[in-house]
């Protein structure tokens, strides 16, 4: 019996959120007294798991799965699972593993829970700790099935080093046309960018700023903080920005070490969708906007006056601290 | 092409969250409930896929009589009939499993389900139910055009989105995007008057796994207050930033 990890890379680099799930499944390994085995694909730096805990890496290098695919990729980490007699299947909490998990939990008719947020509070009965209603609760949940598939999600466990020495095996998965039955077409991905589901920091835009041509500033401040942009609902229904970057509980959710929201007043599935967030700052001209009652910090101040000057004393700050 | 809809009856997303009965379950007093946003999106777009494709389009959900309202509001906006799986919906397994059953029974070449309720955020029905079916999935889809038995999907990916190719039969995970928020529709009084006379037809559960169970329920702990920076002083806030919250 092992753990199973499915350790997620971009290019053959290892996504940071691939040393978190690592991390976690050490934590559950401990537990339930067992080894950390990790399933790779395409990856090029499979020892650099060692040191999230991971003791065995099946690294599967094959052409046909350069490319993600939710099916073929849920299969193969299916056949390790088996292979390694793994019951407990740790995953992210990506857009594709999202895609990827169901297909698994059904593959090996297990109990799957999304956006775990803790380490496991028992493992007889399995129960983990997840958020529920968008962010509002949380719920303490059971998993009554032989084989476990749980996401973790982004920046809620962190990373936890052990010094373990990875050993690395080649994993031939069995593929077939079938699999592929649904195809890539297109990828239209912004590269070199930070993105909401793996910032550390996000900046985000309300209504407050009056209009697109006013997003500068945002793109200027995301830029020097290596931060990703999001914006409000009414920003992405009127068209100032993409829906792409619509964070709250009917757009993207947010968990992020910190959140800005500037112009933005807070309403209540805005606050939702970002409430996993650790740092939340707020800069708004009203100072009874609800979004004050929710932050760590905040600036009661007209955004186009303070944002600025934020920007450029955080240019000082960086040139300081670099 | 006859599609189902699978439609989640969640709390309005403005709804305050509180629990009961020792924190086991969700307190429902003064919450209204509504179709599941990411369903509503979906169920838009099949009544698009109804009007121009047309479409034979019926809607589906598990869950107990207090579910019916929301379904007459899905067959107010345009559904042809509704199905009622009489069960508890406690757990994403189980009601892909009875879905499934809805699904091989009516024979429906297109299933769309919202990519999760906005209640317990399971993210996982539509996912289970294609895998059980064998039926080809997309997940966080943006876009769905279909032309005959092929379907071009465009789903969200992390930092961008993704075109893919697939064919009927089909299951989507669908959120806003597969209609933009101004094509929604409101029930006219002429929709609401006919969705009476339509069939909500109820069948009972079939076996199934129940993999998961919701034994304790809980808010997250309150903010402390704000600390507010005077906005002359935003050397203060990016001092906090880095000492305090160090996070920059």
């Amino acid at each position: 019996m092992s753990v199973l990890v499915y350790t997620e890379s971009d290019n053959g680099t290892f996504k940071k959120s691939a040393y978190e799930v690592a991390s976690y499944a050490s934590e559950v390994a401990k537990q339930l007294g067992t080894t950390v085995t990790a399933i790779s694909f395409n990856a090029t730096e499979n020892e650099q798991l060692g040191t999230y805990g991971v003791s065995k890496v099946l690294s599967v290098a094959n052409e046909q799965l350069k490319t993600f695919n939710a099916k073929a990729f849920a299969n193969v980490i299916a056949e390790a699972a088996t292979s390694e007699n793994a019951q407990v299947i740790l995953v992210s909490s990506s857009a594709d593993t999202k895609f990827l998990a169901p297909i698994l939990a059904a593959k090996l008719k297990a109990g799957y829970v999304s956006n775990v947020v803790a380490a496991p509070e028992n493992t007889n009965p399995f129960t983990v700790k997840r958020t529920a209603f968008s962010n509002k609760g949380f719920a303490h949940t059971e998993i009554n099935t032989e084989h476990k598939v749980i996401g973790v999600s982004n920046n809620s466990f962190g990373l936890v080093e052990h010094n373990t020495t990875a050993s690395i095996e080649n994993f031939n998965p069995s593929l077939n046309d079938a699999l592929f039955s649904t195809k890539s077409v297109e990828i239209d991905k912004v590269v070199g960018k930070a993105t909401i589901a793996d910032a550390d920091i996000v900046v985000s835009g309300g209504r407050g700023l009056k209009g697109p041509e006013n997003w500068g500033m945002i793109e200027e401040l995301a830029d020097i903080l290596g931060a990703a942009t999001a914006c409000s609902k009414p920003v992405s229904d009127m068209g100032w920005r993409p829906h792409s970057e619509h964070v709250g509980q009917t757009g993207k959710p947010v968990a992020s070490n910190l959140y800005i929201a500037i112009g933005i007043s807070g309403a209540i599935q805005h606050l939702a969708g970002v409430s996993a967030s650790k740092t939340k700052v707020v800069i708004n001209t009203d100072a009874d906007a609800p979004f004050f009652k929710a932050a760590d910090y905040g600036i009661v101040g007209d955004a186009f006056e303070v944002v600025p000057k934020l920007i450029e004393k955080l240019k000082e700050f960086k040139a300081q601290n670099a | 092409m006859k599609i189902l809809v699978c439609i989640s009856n969640v709390p309005d997303t403005t709804s305050k969250i509180n629990f009961t009965d020792g924190d086991t379950k969700f307190d429902t007093n003064g919450v209204q409930f509504v179709i599941n946003p990411n369903d509503e999106f979906g169920l838009t777009r099949a009544m698009w896929f109804k009007e121009k494709q047309a479409a034979v389009v019926h809607v589906a959900t598990v869950g107990e009589a207090n579910v019916e309202p929301t379904m007459r509001k899905a067959l107010a906006i345009g559904a042809d009939e509704a199905i009622r799986v009489n069960a508890n919906p406690t757990d994403g397994y189980f009601v892909a499993q009875q879905l499934a059953e809805v699904v091989t029974k009516g024979g429906y070449d297109l299933v769309i389900a919202g990519r999760e309720s906005i209640d317990y955020n399971g993210g996982m029905v539509p996912g289970i139910l294609a895998t059980l079916l064998d039926m080809n999935f997309v997940n966080t889809c943006i876009a769905l055009e279909v032309d005959g038995s092929n379907a071009t999907a465009t789903r969200e990916i992390d930092g961008g989105k993704e075109t893919l190719s697939t064919s009927l039969p089909l299951v989507i995970g669908g959120q806003k995007g597969l209609v933009d928020e101004s094509d929604l529709r409101i029930p006219n009084m002429r929709g609401i008057m006919m969705a009476r006379k339509k069939a909500l037809n109820v069948v009972e559960a079939v076996e199934g796994i129940k993999a998961t169970m919701d034994v304790k329920f809980d808010k997250p702990e309150a903010k402390g207050s704000v600390k507010l920076v005077d906005a002359s002083n935003v050397d203060e806030l990016i001092t906090l930033l880095h000492n305090e919250a160090k996070v920059i």
